[in-house]
């Protein structure tokens, strides 16, 4: 490798995040780079999900979990130095299964905003505007902003809550498996906004589609039963792993 | 036929006779009141019946006039449903969403316990220790007035307000919730906006349910009000309901005279007045679950 080693846009170290007695996660320590698209894969029960919600924190709505280790987003520490809210604003989340809130398209997306202050009506408009168009949404919903999220299709919910998650202007948008319930389409609609994003944005991307890891992440991760195999850029994760075990899951022999 | 196909046969039929049981039973109470309360309107217009303001039911000739009963029912639900309901949507929220596990489990078991009380008990512990207060702390002749039986009312409404303000909560799907959160949203605002949201049709179906069972109670409300028939003009005087009105008078009032019917008459009023509550309760239950 000869590429000098950007500053890590978030480091990892000895984290492990524990369901009561059963850990899901185990001493994991890495660096998600600036910019880049990493992608997780693995079976499920391999702690990719435990790993991404630790990394804005949505472990904490469940009382039964303790984590342990040190996350650090630009140096600071997201347990001890930040507030979780103002953590999640910086840090997005993007769900499995769309889930828009029940108020209309323009109002899903000025919510988070409007929570952090945001009240003057131009710029909230503006703010919709760009969002939906980042998130490849503007052409179809434009002309009904007003309307409930809950009568787009799956796939433009989708969207909408990556606009939703944009409108906050977050530095990193994590993705937990966000393609599980769509269509080829909309599929390939979601990954588009993706390679888009990852101009201004840090994204992670927890997959359980091998080919959509291959497709969009810069570099790849393997997960397996709570510890990361292998790291390394997505073509040589997926040519030439260096792990038996990695090669096995790719080509499909178990998971 | 076979043995078992005998059995079966009864089986359906049985089934069938319970399930329609209750229809049937409904029909038969609307008709037999309609058939006793419509006679009294043979003497007396509706509009005097309705809206006359003396209820003398044993002077001669009688004074049928039910304004100042339904006045007194209206006033003693309007105060208890200004208690109940914001002091149960409150709670409902407090034991869904903040209270921790053990001290949720100790407050719903404490609010069974509450609904478990029969009204006459909850009236007679009013009419020795709530009567008395009220009396003191606002220097009134008498403490049997409309705001005594609104407390105690408010009391027996509000299990079935938190109870069903809770499930409402309770089903508010937890993506929303995750979402909110996620935007950045701190636990009150998740709350305030989209969980509040989310319940609101169940909310307002456990209120309508409350005012239902309100203004429908009776025993309670008859041992701490009081039972002037006067149009109140404040909470701090005596008023009697409708309901209070036919439990009492049933067992005195001549069969087949005008007295008699009019307590039939209330009954229909009542019973028009409470039908209307709960289908409008239950509007509202469904629009929830549509969505």
């Amino acid at each position: 490798m000869t590429a000098e080693a950007p500053t890590p846009k978030i480091e990892v170290r000895d984290l492990t995040v524990a369901y009561g007695r059963e850990s899901a996660l185990r001493n994991l320590s890495l660096d998600i780079l600036p910019n880049e698209i990493l992608s997780i894969i693995g079976p499920s029960n391999s702690g990719k999900t435990s790993f991404l919600r630790a990394l804005n924190r949505m472990n904490d709505l469940e009382p039964r979990i303790r984590t342990t280790g040190t996350i650090r987003l630009d140096g600071a520490d997201i347990r001890r130095d930040l507030a979780a809210e103002d953590l999640r604003k910086r840090v997005g989340m993007i769900f499995a299964l769309p889930n828009p809130l029940p108020l209309s398209i323009f109002e899903n997306i000025v919510y988070g905003p409007r929570r952090s202050g945001v009240r003057d009506k131009n710029i909230l408009a503006g703010l919709v505007e760009s969002s939906l168009r980042s998130a490849f949404l503007w052409d179809e919903v434009k002309d009904r902003l007003q309307s409930s999220a809950f009568k787009l299709s799956g796939g433009q919910q989708q969207r909408l809550c990556i606009a939703r998650t944009l409108a906050l202007g977050p530095e990193v948008i994590l993705y937990d498996e966000p393609c599980s319930g769509l269509d080829p389409i909309s599929t390939a609609k979601v990954e588009e906004s993706m390679t888009e994003l990852r101009k201004s944005q840090t994204i992670v991307l927890v997959t359980n589609n091998t080919k959509q890891a291959a497709r969009v992440g810069t570099r790849t991760a393997f997960f397996l039963s709570g510890e990361m195999v292998e790291i390394g850029p997505t073509d040589k994760i997926f040519t030439a792993p260096d792990d038996k075990r990695t090669e096995d899951y790719i080509v499909g022999r178990f998971g | 036929m076979s043995p078992r196909k005998i059995r079966e046969f009864f089986i359906e039929k049985l089934i069938f006779l319970s399930g329609v049981a209750s229809i049937v039973f409904v029909a038969l109470i609307f008709v037999f009141l309609l058939k006793e309360g419509v006679s009294l309107f043979k003497t007396i217009g509706l509009g005097d019946f309705l809206g006359g303001r003396f209820w003398y039911p044993i002077s001669d000739p009688p004074k049928l006039g039910i304004l100042p009963l339904i006045l007194g029912s209206l006033l003693v639900t309007a105060g208890a449903i200004a208690l109940a309901v914001p002091l149960g949507i409150a709670s409902a929220f407090y034991i869904a969403e903040v209270a921790p596990p053990r001290l949720r489990d100790a407050l719903k078991t404490c609010i069974e316990v509450l609904s478990a009380i029969p009204s006459v008990v909850l009236g007679f512990i009013g009419m020795v220790t709530l009567v008395p207060f009220i009396k003191r702390v606002f220097g009134i002749p008498t403490g049997l007035t409309a705001m005594t039986g609104s407390i105690m009312l408010a009391l027996m409404a509000l299990p079935t307000i938190i109870s069903i303000s809770e499930d409402a909560i309770n089903s508010v799907p937890g993506e929303y919730k995750a979402g909110a959160i996620a935007l950045g949203a701190t636990h009150w605002q998740t709350l305030r906006r989209v969980i509040i949201h989310g319940a609101m049709p169940g909310i307002i179906a456990a209120s309508m349910l409350g005012i239902g069972r309100v203004f429908g109670e009776t025993m309670a409300v008859m041992m701490v009000t009081g039972n002037a028939a006067v149009i109140p003009k404040s909470l701090l005087q005596p008023v009697r309901t409708l309901t209070a009105t036919i439990a009492a008078e049933m067992g005195e009032a001549v069969r087949g005279s005008e007295h008699f019917y009019a307590l039939f008459a209330i009954g229909i009023v009542l019973f028009i007045i409470s039908f209307a509550i709960n289908v409008t309760a239950d509007l509202f239950l469904n629009r929830g679950k549509k969505r």
